[in-house]
């Protein structure tokens, strides 16, 4: 472990506490309500479940009910932040981003306006709730977009400071949080800022390379391998877009091999711009585990998990194929 | 502020050089929309010569009338009448499409002071400017928002979305202004999706509903006041539009939608080559009815 970045103690104990990333956006922006008054929240029939009530109670001229209309939720958004606000919208990630992409392209990101758009139910440990519900596609169809900001927290602590450090940037962002309750990784104490990513273990032999709750499951796998004698370097990769490039080159140049791992489809996302950056500036062998250009289903989270791959014996696998590859 | 004849006279005459200025800058420009623009310049001129609380040497002043053009491929007409009101010069209008202009064939926020919002892509602008009138009546501000739309863009469900938002929050800062000019590109309005009865529809979403000529200047002036003293409603003016206005060949044929005279030979319509001289002689001459001062 990295000692420098204050991570759960209790992180490897049975009883590790877990929460809903979407709760620490709840509880981040009440914090960055009451700092600036320009802040306003959007909602589209979400409210309690992508954790806005708390906002919405406590400020309620600065709390608009859109409805389920989320191509209105992103041009409303736009609108009040032409007028001098910054708008927090949000919904659950298949519908916004999903639904209202042209919307966001146009009326946000090329006019350029510090809209924040909060997509819940990110991933496929949305669970029972099904293929409908599970956004695998969002990162891609926002990171592409010029002059957004896209960020996954790995945790409910992450997710309010990310939420609070959004709001004092005067510029589009996309924000991706989970539904089900996940290990806290981080404390008050890890550092975080958007567009550096952290490393939280050490390790020269292979770079793990994780966002979302999967960083968790990257660093089980680290300290599993470490028994095998393969040293793994974990890296949360919070800010998808702009990437830090130099914290993933320096991993490409120190550790040779790189393993990429997100609740995302395999095209487009974490894994796709890692590729992009290390294939035009430092070449290494790079395996890419996500969710393999299908949709997912009904279940349990962790069985759905396991069902498409992302769990620390999978991991553990990719790191074996792709350090063999290293070797040749 | 009533009006004398002669201050109506003037305007007229202002919104006739607006025309023969739209159809120079796009011959110049060699694409964009002709009969849109042609429609709305009564309109454009009576909001920036008269209506708007605006100062056209500081684009961004904090009072400003917000003025939205959500249907933002009849930028011609605006830029026009915001070069005729000081905004930038009128040479500039001859960069409209062209690498490098401030004057993008739809509108952009950041790349022209003055404009508002980036527009284009239909049905977004009523939710822009929905927003725009909550944040200013979150911060109780005096400035107004006026919305111009188009009939075609009635069809886009975002459009809907937002005159149920506007009328549920009873936005009285809100005027909305839709180009009634029954076209759009593959036809007649009626024809691709009818709208009416466009009236009762805004009045079942709680909006105070004004129909005027959108040719008549006196008509438009009055309606934007009135809709200052509407409150407790969001009002939207329907403002019936002959596209093409001022250009015999051109009026209410939604062929002339999408492309500026000169460029192609269409049936029934005068040669290419004298369709520019025609359209420029009708307006200097107001169809026939007065003598051209260039002749």
């Amino acid at each position: 472990m990295n000692n420098n970045v204050s991570l759960n103690p209790k992180l490897f104990d049975e009883d590790v506490e877990q929460v809903p990333s979407r709760n620490g956006f709840g509880e981040g922006l009440v914090l960055a309500a009451e700092v600036d008054e320009n802040i306003v929240g959007l909602c589209a029939d979400l409210t309690e479940s992508t954790r806005m009530q708390a906002f919405a109670e406590k400020f309620p001229q600065r709390f608009i009910e859109i409805g389920v209309a989320e191509q209105n939720l992103a041009t409303v958004g736009a609108g009040m932040a032409l007028g001098g606000k910054i708008p927090f919208i949000s919904s659950y990630a298949t519908f916004s981003p999903g639904r209202n992409w042209e919307q966001i392209r146009t009326t946000i990101c090329y006019n350029d306006v510090p809209v924040k758009i909060i997509g819940s139910h990110a991933g496929i440990s949305v669970g029972p709730d099904g293929a409908t519900h599970q956004a695998l596609e969002d990162m891609a169809i926002m990171r592409v977009l010029p002059n957004m900001i896209v960020i996954s927290p790995c945790d409910s602590i992450e997710a309010k400071k990310a939420t609070q450090a959004m709001a004092r940037l005067k510029k589009p962002c996309y924000m991706r949080l989970s539904r089900d309750k996940v290990p806290v990784v981080t404390t008050e104490q890890t550092p975080f800022e958007i567009g550096k990513a952290e490393i939280f273990n050490e390790g020269k032999d292979v770079a793990i390379i994780a966002t979302g709750q999967l960083v968790y499951r990257a660093l089980q796998a680290a300290r599993s391998l470490e028994l095998h004698k393969i040293s793994v370097r974990v890296i949360n990769c919070h800010t998808i877009k702009p990437l830090d490039s130099e914290t993933i080159l320096k991993a490409a140049e120190e550790c040779g091999a790189i393993v990429t791992i997100e609740e995302h489809q395999v095209n487009g996302g974490l894994g796709g711009t890692v590729s992009e950056l290390v294939s035009q500036n430092f070449p290494v062998p790079v395996k890419i585990m996500g969710v393999q250009d299908m949709f997912g289903e009904s279940g349990e989270p962790n069985e759905l998990l396991e069902k498409f791959g992302l769990t620390e014996d999978a991991i553990m696998k990719a790191v074996t194929s792709v350090l063999r590859k290293k070797d040749k | 502020m009533s009006l004398t004849a002669q201050d109506i006279k003037k305007l007229e005459e202002k919104a006739n050089q607006i025309r023969q200025d739209i159809i120079k800058m796009l011959v110049e420009a060699g694409s964009g929309h002709s009969a849109g623009p042609l429609g709305m310049a009564d309109i454009f001129t009576s909001l920036y010569f008269h209506i708007l609380n605006h100062d056209p040497k500081n684009p961004e002043w904090i009072d400003r009338d917000r003025l939205i053009l959500s249907n933002g491929h009849i930028c011609p007409v605006r830029y026009v009448t915001m070069a005729h009101s000081g905004y930038f010069p009128i040479s500039e209008l001859k960069t409209l499409r062209k690498l490098g202009s401030r004057l993008q064939g739809h509108p952009h926020r950041t790349a022209l002071p003055g404009v508002e919002t980036t527009s284009g892509p239909l049905g977004s602008g009523l939710s822009q400017s929905v927003g725009l009138a909550l944040a200013g009546r979150i911060d109780q501000v005096k400035w107004r928002v006026i919305c111009l739309m188009s009939d075609g863009e009635q069809d886009a469900g975002n459009t809907w979305e937002a005159v149920m938002l506007a009328g549920k929050n009873k936005l009285h800062n809100l005027t909305a202004l839709i180009d009634r000019n029954n076209i759009q590109i593959d036809g007649f309005t009626e024809d691709i999706m009818p709208l009416e009865n466009l009236r009762a529809k805004y009045e079942a979403f709680n909006w105070h509903v004004l129909e005027i000529d959108g040719h008549n200047i006196q008509e438009i002036i009055d309606a934007f006041d009135q809709a200052k003293s509407i409150f407790e409603k969001p009002t939207v003016i329907i403002a019936h539009t002959i596209p093409g206005k001022g250009v015999d060949y051109m009026e209410n044929d939604f062929k002339w939608h999408g492309v500026p005279p000169g460029i192609s030979d269409m049936p029934g319509e005068p040669p290419k080559k004298d369709q520019v001289k025609i359209a420029l002689k009708e307006l200097r001459t107001l169809q026939g009815k007065i003598r051209s001062e260039h002749e």
